[in-house]
């Protein structure tokens, strides 16, 4: 896990496959990102063995397949239903993943990643929610973003919805008997809901709930004080949770036992509508993923898809992306900002100077994309159309003289504040290896010294072009958390100066070109027809990551050639950085906890999906 | 048989005159002082002029929410701007975003806390009719599913302009009550809405016997043997019952449609 181990580490011979201590069963696709299945029961050596020897020590994505009615030629010869999917990185030596599938029957178990990579812990109870694979040896295994008692694994391919028309779209017909109808009319209750056969709604009980806050040791020491510690509920309505968010803390005094976090509030079902729609169709939904940088999620899911079928990105759209994404991270940095010392206690003075530099930036959005929020801008290939004239002064004002300019009032306003320093220096501590073996990433890592930036470490765009640094601090704590972001934020404005220089001129879409160059192999088979509508990808699978404002924003797809994608999952950095949430909080106040969610910077629609 | 009917607006003007205005004596040295209104007026006025909304944001439309607030759009014009995080203090419920599954126990709940007068404000497509997200398995198509709705505001998300809009038809809504008719005030009129319950999907305690009536018309036994095995027992009964089931149920809805209608 450390440096010196990777550095000790003999040179090494062969192949990744030849080291690996179990050996593997096989390879994925060669066309696209490769990927190792490994059998279930060497996974754990497998894991231990490329955390501690290749230095492989951050598991940054753990999801998993369904390939019941599969029909590509990747699955011939495994019978296995369910791949649960593994992809790790190395926070030392930065670039490309080694991915991981393992083969799993239905109804059966894996041994749970918990014991190497404790970041597993959150997204192996997604997988078990949304598939119902078992992992053994799991500490909390309940379902996560469901309830306890939901009725089965909703993602798994044969389950359907209530509302639920065909398994892809585009639908044959929205109008198959001349007229439209309404799925509420097709269901007695008129409601999005299904009942299994033979329930009983009368003699139903609710089953309850398993909650290891209940477990968590009654007291802090040895009792000196006849006390009791009790269980405090905090959301799903509250106004601290940044949304619809619930913390369950037991605490004694004020002091915080235990913190669990509870979501799914806001499971609006991403995944599996992303699986019904076309490629291009998901593009408007990963502007809902976390709603506050709809410009950073939007090339997430281009570039995974772009890895996944080779699109060329012209040089100009490139730009135009890096302007956009580093706009966007300013947004999102001052808006977090505003909003840690809203729950210090500042109430809404700084979060009201940072929407006021917020709404410059969203009017120069609105102008591009015809949306302030919701952009909806980039497109495989580059971006929806060019900017408009004038709009490249705009930005320059704003890049070269207004948000320095911000940036600097904000600093000085607040980073000498008294109440900032006593609430924020040494809270919320947790040391760095911590950190990165929870899958912790982004401005929260880079607060704990760690300078990891998939910018710097797998250059994507033409980040490589630009001169930044990545800013780290030492501490760990809230202020740090706080300071790194107004940092950040400079390095942004540095970006965008030279990006905003230096943007070429030329074509903003590269797939017209990407349509004409594959057009010998069959127009139709991978544009679709009516103008590269329905892309389709070769099969495979891609996993494209960017560096979000709020951590390591991850795409993995997988395709079978349709035009639909045959799994679509969002590695989320405000779900993942959620495992982190509870070990920070622990021997701190419960107003202190408050803070702490507030400085890992969570938006719920990234985090629930 | 030719009488003529009564003029009733004339009648009406005599018995009003009393209490119009201009036969109200205002002294000379208080004409400047003296504002005289209905009562409606007043009482709606001073209600729609500061109504508090609840703190309460759900999804994408809470962001435009608090860009509404904050300083560029300004609700302070309206005085709006204190927003309160306790239902027992608040007039307004904006529902802000996706309103899923999960999360409606705990909205309806919160309705049923707030004191009335109550006002609920659908802000964007998905709490207007579930939005892009409506097909999803844990998203409610529309908060009216559950609670009444006075405004809706469309939009994906709605732009602050749109919801100023939208809050103005509050007001406006506001100004139109009548202190006489106002359910609040009447004996039996204010009824709380029974919370939906977690079961193994969502059910509205309302509709039990309508869901009984699907789920129990059948022996589980035989339903289970007839999709077979391993899937019956994990999926839901939506998917494949569609073919043979949806035809009853669609029957059965026109039939209930067809019934209203008569």
């Amino acid at each position: 896990m450390s440096a010196t181990l990777v550095a000790e580490a003999p040179e090494q011979t062969g192949t990744l496959a030849d080291r690996l201590p179990g050996g593997i069963l096989g390879t994925t696709s060669d066309d696209t990102e490769k990927a190792y299945l490994v059998a279930a029961d060497s996974i754990m050596d497998t894991l231990t063995y490329l955390r501690d020897t290749e230095g492989y020590d951050f598991l940054s994505n753990l999801t998993c397949v369904d390939y019941q009615g599969y029909n590509g030629k990747q699955r011939k010869g495994i019978s296995e239903r369910f791949d649960v999917v593994y992809h790790l990185y190395s926070t030392k030596k930065g670039g490309g993943p080694v991915v991981l599938h393992v083969p799993v029957p239905s109804n059966d178990t894996v041994p749970s990643a918990t014991a190497v990579f404790p970041g597993a812990n959150l997204q192996e109870r997604e997988v078990y929610d949304l598939y119902g694979i078992k992992f053994e040896g799991h500490p909390n295994l309940r379902r996560i973003l469901l309830w306890d008692g939901f009725n089965g694994h909703p993602m798994r391919k044969d389950w359907k919805e209530a509302y639920f028309d065909e398994d892809t779209k585009p639908f044959r017909s929205r109008h198959p008997k001349g007229s439209y109808e309404f799925h509420e009319d097709k269901l007695p209750w008129g409601k999005n809901t299904t009942y299994p056969a033979g329930w009983d709604p009368d003699s139903w009980e609710a089953p309850v709930a398993y909650v290891p806050v209940s477990q968590a040791p009654k007291h802090l020491n040895e009792a000196h004080l006849d006390t009791e510690s009790i269980v405090v509920n905090l959301g799903p309505h509250h106004p601290s949770t940044h949304g619809v968010f619930r913390m369950l803390t037991r605490i004694e005094g004020e002091t915080i036992l235990a913190l669990e976090p509870e979501m799914g509030y806001l499971h609006r079902n991403h995944e599996k509508i992303g699986e019904r729609n076309t490629y291009l169709m998901n593009m408007p939904f990963t502007d809902r993923l976390d709603y506050l940088n709809s410009m950073s999620n939007n090339w997430g899911y281009a570039l995974a898809v772009e890895k996944l079928t080779g699109i060329e990105v012209p040089e100009r759209a490139e730009y135009i992306r890096v302007i956009m994404a580093e706009f966007t991270r300013i947004v999102n940095h001052t808006w977090s900002i505003g909003f840690i010392l809203n729950d210090l206690g500042a109430l809404q003075t700084p979060a009201l100077y940072a929407i006021e530099e917020r709404e410059m930036i969203l009017d120069l959005f609105e102008e591009v994309s015809g949306a302030r929020l919701m952009c909806n801008y980039f497109r495989f290939g580059g971006v929806v159309r060019d900017l408009p004239a004038g709009w490249l002064k705009k930005a320059q004002y704003l890049a070269n003289d207004r948000l320095p300019r911000a940036l600097d009032e904000l600093d000085k306003m607040l980073s000498e504040n008294e109440i900032l320093m006593a609430r924020g220096r040494g809270v919320g501590y947790l040391p760095a290896e911590a950190l990165i073996s929870l899958s912790v990433s982004g401005p929260m890592i880079r607060a704990a010294g760690v300078a990891y930036d998939i910018r710097k470490a797998e250059p994507y765009g033409v980040y490589d072009r630009f001169d930044f640094d990545i800013p780290t601090l030492p501490n760990s704590d809230i202020y740090d958390r706080y300071y790194i972001r107004l940092l950040e934020a400079r390095q942004s404005v540095r970006i965008l100066q030279q990006a905003l220089r230096d943007i070429p001129g030329g074509e903003t879409n590269g797939a017209p070109a990407y349509a004409s160059a594959t057009l010998s192999q069959g127009f139709g088979t991978i544009m679709g027809g009516k103008g590269g509508y329905n892309l389709r990808p070769p099969e495979g699978e891609a996993y494209g990551r960017v560096e979000g404002p709020k951590g390591e924003l991850g795409f993995y797809i997988s395709s079978d050639g349709k035009p639909n994608p045959w799994r679509y999952h969002v590695r989320s950095p405000c779900y993942i950085n959620l495992n982190a949430l509870g070990p920070m909080s622990v021997g701190y106040k419960l107003a202190d906890a408050v803070v702490i969610l507030g400085a890992i910077d969570i938006v719920l629609g990234e985090v629930d999906r | 048989m030719a009488t003529a009917s009564p003029n009733f607006p004339e009648i009406k003007q005599e018995q009003l005159q009393p209490y119009l205005h201009d036969s109200i004596v205002v002294p000379d040295e208080l004409q400047a002082n003296v504002l005289v209104t209905t009562l409606d007026k007043v009482y709606n006025w001073s209600r729609k002029s500061s109504m508090w909304p609840l703190l309460f944001g759900l999804a994408c439309c809470a962001i435009e929410m608090i860009a509404t607030a904050a300083s560029r759009y300004d609700l302070a014009r309206f005085g709006m701007e204190v927003m309160r995080p306790s239902p027992r203090q608040s007039d307004l419920m904006i529902v802000s975003g996706t309103v899923t599954k999960k999360m409606v126990p705990a909205i309806v709940r919160i309705y049923n806390q707030m004191a009335e007068p109550r006002y609920v404000l659908a802000m964007g497509a998905c709490a207007t009719g579930g939005g892009p997200f409506k097909e999803g398995y844990n998203v409610v198509s529309g908060i009216d599913k559950y609670i009444p709705v006075d405004v809706y505001v469309p939009g994906c998300p709605p732009t602050p302009e749109a919801l100023i809009y939208g809050l103005l038809k509050v007001h406006e809504k506001v100004e139109r009550q009548s202190i006489l008719t106002v359910p609040w005030y009447r004996k039996d009129q204010s009824e709380f809405v029974p919370v939906p319950r977690l079961g193994p999907d969502i059910f509205d305690p309302r509709q039990v016997e309508l869901i009984k009536e699907t789920t129990m018309k059948k022996p589980a036994v035989a339903s289970a043997a007839a999709s077979g095995g391993d899937a019956a027992a994990t999926h839901a009964a939506g998917p494949k019952e569609v073919s043979s089931k949806a035809k009853a149920r669609m029957e059965e809805a026109k039939r209930r449609a067809a019934a209203k209608r008569a």
